[in-house]
């Protein structure tokens, strides 16, 4: 990087737009085969998660993996990136069979990684966790100067200048955590950059960001893998695809933008599903007023928020990753405190705290999973029933079989893979453990729910299942509150949609009435991505 | 497979591995086996926790060590199945206080806490329930103040911590400092001797053979056990200590639950004191002495997590029978008591350590075997 290396104030836009992004290794060849698998298998006690599978990456592509939850997408990756150690089968890399002891060893390897779950050091800022094993020294001490230097460009890069390097990570939501995470795989000199469902936590505008970066590192020649359950990603930036079912390749390389979709999906699951989202009432069947916020304010986060859920209704509410929304469900749920305005359950003005909000019937699936809703350690069933055990338990003592039960009906609906529900939900797959954290509130004996990106890393099977169970709780008179930056599953799940900009409210419409192009426009208008490509 | 094979269920195709497991990777057992064993089917200690059963079955390995160490050193008493037998009581007799402050210290570090004034408040309840003002009311009064004293002491480290937002090593520690205060200005540093013969009894007499006390411990670790894996009390005590987050977020009161944690440590500091009173047939400030220490290591070598969320009452009592058991071992060797204490550290670390690396170093042998033989 040939930026000055002493006054932080030279590091201008200008500069940093004309630096490369990623300095490809000097002998990259494009179109070559860069990395090769050949029958590769791994085990976890109990489970196969890879039974041979083949993938072939050549440099400069964009190559897809596919599959349902738990298919082994994420083994595969962290077997590449040295995290597990395959049971056999080989890894060839640049031409020459190698093994990666650990993931140093396949950051050497030019191997950069960007995990499904976030894996920053919470307690270190931005630039030390962008360059955590490979910081800047001099005779042992860290060059602070330089690492935030490089840090700023990478996320100016990124189209997020405006992330201090010296921030605290704990500080950071879940999308701009995400970018950090990008930031370290981008602070490597690699040859190929493993994404594994990068646009999970990311809004529209984020990934379209994500997309143009991908762009610029594949016309340097340097590959990428990109894992997604959205289809329309892998059209729009894949040019290969793998696809996985229980451990094994059952498609290779396929072409990402015409392989039809009922193609992939039946390679993915082995049948055809209809990816459609459950009628809505043809009557106005929505009963009374269940939920009515008004004038709820917290400085920083939205202002002036009013809104109403009635029974047997679904509210969407459609909006960028920072636009409030999360901070708003979590207001309502009484887990932060407003400063001004009321939320009122049934008409009565709720008390603050989560436990009155429970009292009063409400539910809420968080937006992080690990940090915010799961006992890693503990089964399946307990994580499940973690919000209701105590509506089972009689005189105190738990009711473990009923609970194994409720949890395994649940596991069934949602297809829980495996459908085991004594394991520790650290085993589980990402999507997995979505299903599990919303699965807690499908349970049943709640009045309103609210779902904040409940889909979040589930496939498009489970995703049609999930939408089926909400649909039908509805149906019985549960309100649901969705939060979610898929436009598409906010218009399509919904019956009526607000659309929030910068902390307010700025639309509110029945479904019907809005379509995608629509929404966007009103979610980005004087947003702060302004101008940036699309 | 082909496209149009349908599968109506969503169950995997392989649930099973083939009939010889190929080896596993070494990380990935560890975190498998460390938390809760995937497969094992109902059992009694299912609520355990799997990998709980195994990590005791170390600790018992452990005790079996000790006592083969006890055999080869003083091979003429290990002979006489009497002695052996009056030994076993005397170490579980020598268990018994420390293991009853332990249970109430497992739970509240499952919760996420430390509490460093167990020792203190065994030593103020002591003192309390001996005053000649409390001996007045007789036994009763006498128990009855100790196991209020506990509680109350254990209720106001709860609240300072959860409503006072106090970390809890710095609010315990603060009440490790006062209550042995407390004690002493109560007893005016004096000896407070319990005229109680209910009292001095219960250490006295045996039932059936066995000491009073080691019923007590018995049923205390038994209620433990329950508690923990059988009562939504429990399953709070791990969901706060696991994630408090989402403990919160799932409708759980965390800061009452973890304010009686601490009471609930308290309480069996309450027992423990009548106990130690009984012991000596008396009460005085320093009694009780390091408890503390004793109970989270004890906690500790039964494999709970000092950061919470996990940890099993049977693997802490082995724990203390461990320590019992060395410092009975020394005693019969007639060894100094500073090098039971260095023993005892080592053992602490040795324990530690085995906990975290066998599973890792087993399976990694076996990988390595795996790999030259295949070549
Ligand atoms: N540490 C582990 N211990 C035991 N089993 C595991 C472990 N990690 C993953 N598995 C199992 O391996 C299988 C594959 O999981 P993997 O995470 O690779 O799925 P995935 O394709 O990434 O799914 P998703 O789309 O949900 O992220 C799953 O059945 C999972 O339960
Ligand atoms: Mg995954």
């Amino acid at each position: 990087m040939a930026l000055p290396e002493d006054d932080p104030a030279t590091a201008s836009a200008e500069a940093v737009a004309e630096a490369p992004l990623v300095e490809a290794p000097a002998d990259t060849v494009a179109g070559e085969v860069v990395l090769r698998l050949t029958d590769l298998v791994k085990t976890f006690p109990g489970v196969r998660a890879l039974d041979g599978v083949q993938l072939e990456v050549r440099a400069g592509e964009v190559h897809c993996l596919l599959g349902q939850n738990g298919a082994g997408k994420s083994t595969l990756i962290k077997v590449l990136a040295g995290v597990h150690q395959p049971d056999s089968g080989q890894v060839e890399w640049r031409g020459e069979p190698a093994s990666f002891a650990n993931p140093q060893a396949a950051m050497k390897a030019g191997i950069a990684t960007i995990y499904q779950e976030l894996d920053l050091v919470e307690d270190l800022s931005v630039a030390e966790n962008a360059f955590l094993g490979h910081e800047y020294r001099n005779f042992g001490f860290v060059r602070r100067g330089r690492m935030a230097r490089h840090t700023r460009q990478i996320l100016s890069r990124l189209g997020h200048g405006e992330i201090p390097p010296g921030r605290m990570v704990r500080s950071l939501p879940a999308a701009g955590k995400q970018i950090v995470s990008m930031a370290r795989a981008l602070s490597h000199e690699a040859r190929l950059i493993i994404m594994d469902e990068p646009s999970a936590v990311l809004a529209h505008d984020e990934v379209g960001n994500l997309f143009r970066i991908i762009r610029e590192l594949t016309a340097q020649g340097i590959a990428v893998i990109y894992i997604s359950h959205r289809l329309e990603e892998i059209r729009e930036i894949g040019d290969r695809v793998t696809v996985l079912k229980d451990g094994r390749t059952t498609a290779a390389n396929l072409p990402a933008r015409d392989t039809p979709t009922r193609d992939l999906v039946s390679r993915m699951t082995g049948r055809t599903i209809e990816y459609v989202f459950p009628d809505r009432p043809t009557d106005d069947s929505a009963g009374a007023d269940l939920l009515q916020v008004e004038g709820l304010t917290r400085t920083g986060e939205f202002a002036d928020v009013s809104l109403s859920v009635r029974a047997g209704e679904i509210v969407g509410i459609a909006g960028l990753v920072g636009s409030g929304r999360s901070e708003l469900l979590e207001t309502i749920y009484g887990a932060r405190l407003p400063e001004a305005g009321t939320v009122r359950m049934d008409g009565k003005v709720l008390r603050p705290g989560v436990g009155a909000a429970v009292r009063a019937g409400m539910g809420m699936a968080p937006e992080e999973r690990k940090s915010q809703a799961l006992l890693l350690g503990e089964p399946i069933y307990r994580n499940v029933t973690l919000a209701t055990f105590g509506r089972y338990a009689r005189l105190g003592f738990t009711n473990a079989a009923k609970e194994r039960a409720e949890a395994d009906r649940i596991a069934e609906t949602l297809e829980l893979r495996p459908r085991d529900v004594d394991r520790p939900v650290r085993t589980l797959s990402g999507g997995n453990q979505q299903k599990v954290v919303v699965g807690r509130w499908l349970l049943g004996g709640t009045k309103l729910l609210l779902l904040d990106e409940p889909t979040r890393g589930v496939d498009v099977g489970a995703r049609a299942e999930l939408y089926q169970v909400i649909r039908g709780l509805a149906a019985q008179g549960v309100g649901v509150l969705l939060v979610s930056s898929e436009v598409p599953e906010v218009l399509g799940l919904a019956d009526r949609v607000l659309v929030m900009r910068e902390g307010r409210v700025v639309r509110e419409a029945a479904a019907g009435e809005l379509d995608e192009n629509t929404v966007l426009d009103l979610v980005m208008a004087g947003s702060l991505m302004e101008g940036a490509p699309a | 497979m082909s496209d149009a094979t349908p599968t109506p269920t969503a169950t995997p195709e392989r649930p099973q591995l083939p009939a010889q497991s190929p080896p596993v990777d070494p990380a990935e057992t560890a975190v498998a086996s460390n938390k809760a064993g995937s497969g094992g089917k109902l059992s009694w200690w299912r609520g355990d926790g799997g990998d709980g059963a195994k990590r005791n079955l170390g600790l018992i390995g452990v005790l079996a060590a000790l006592i083969v160490v006890g055999a080869v050193t003083k091979p003429d008493l290990y002979g006489d199945p009497n002695w052996v037998w009056n030994n076993v009581l005397a170490i579980l007799q020598l268990a018994s206080v420390v293991g009853v402050v332990t249970v109430g210290m497992t739970f509240v570090i499952i919760g996420g806490g430390i509490d460093l004034s167990v020792g203190a408040i065994v030593a103020l309840a002591g003192v309390w329930c001996t005053t000649v003002a409390t001996q007045s009311y007789g036994a009763g009064g006498m128990i009855f103040a100790a196991l209020a004293v506990g509680i109350c002491v254990g209720l106001v480290n709860g609240v300072l911590i959860s409503y006072g937002r106090l970390v809890p090593f710095i609010a315990t520690l603060a009440m490790l400092v006062a209550a042995r205060g407390l004690a002493a200005s109560i007893s005016n540093k004096q000896t407070q001797v319990s005229s109680s013969t209910f009292i001095n009894d219960i250490a006295a007499r045996k039932v059936i053979g066995i000491p009073i006390l080691v019923y007590i411990l018995g049923a205390v670790v038994l209620a433990g056990w329950v508690v923990l894996n059988r009562t939504t009390f429990g399953r709070r005590t791990i969901a706060v200590g696991g994630n408090p987050e989402a403990a919160r977020l799932a409708g759980i009161n965390v800061r009452r639950h973890t304010m009686l944690l601490y009471a609930l440590s308290g309480l069996c500091c309450g027992i423990a004191a009548i106990m130690l009173t009984s012991q000596a047939t008396s009460a005085q400030a320093a009694m009780a002495n390091l408890y503390e220490l004793d109970a989270i290591a004890a906690a500790i070598i039964g494999g709970t997590l000092l950061s919470g969320g996990r940890g099993t009452i049977v693997g802490s009592l082995l724990g203390v029978i461990i320590f019992a058991t060395i410092t009975n071992l020394f005693a019969i060797n007639g060894l100094s008591i500073e090098a039971q204490n260095m023993v005892k550290g080592g053992i602490i670390v040795a324990a530690v350590l085995v906990q975290q690396f066998q599973f890792k170093s087993v399976t990694r042998l076996l990988a390595r075997n795996r790999v030259t033989t295949a070549t």
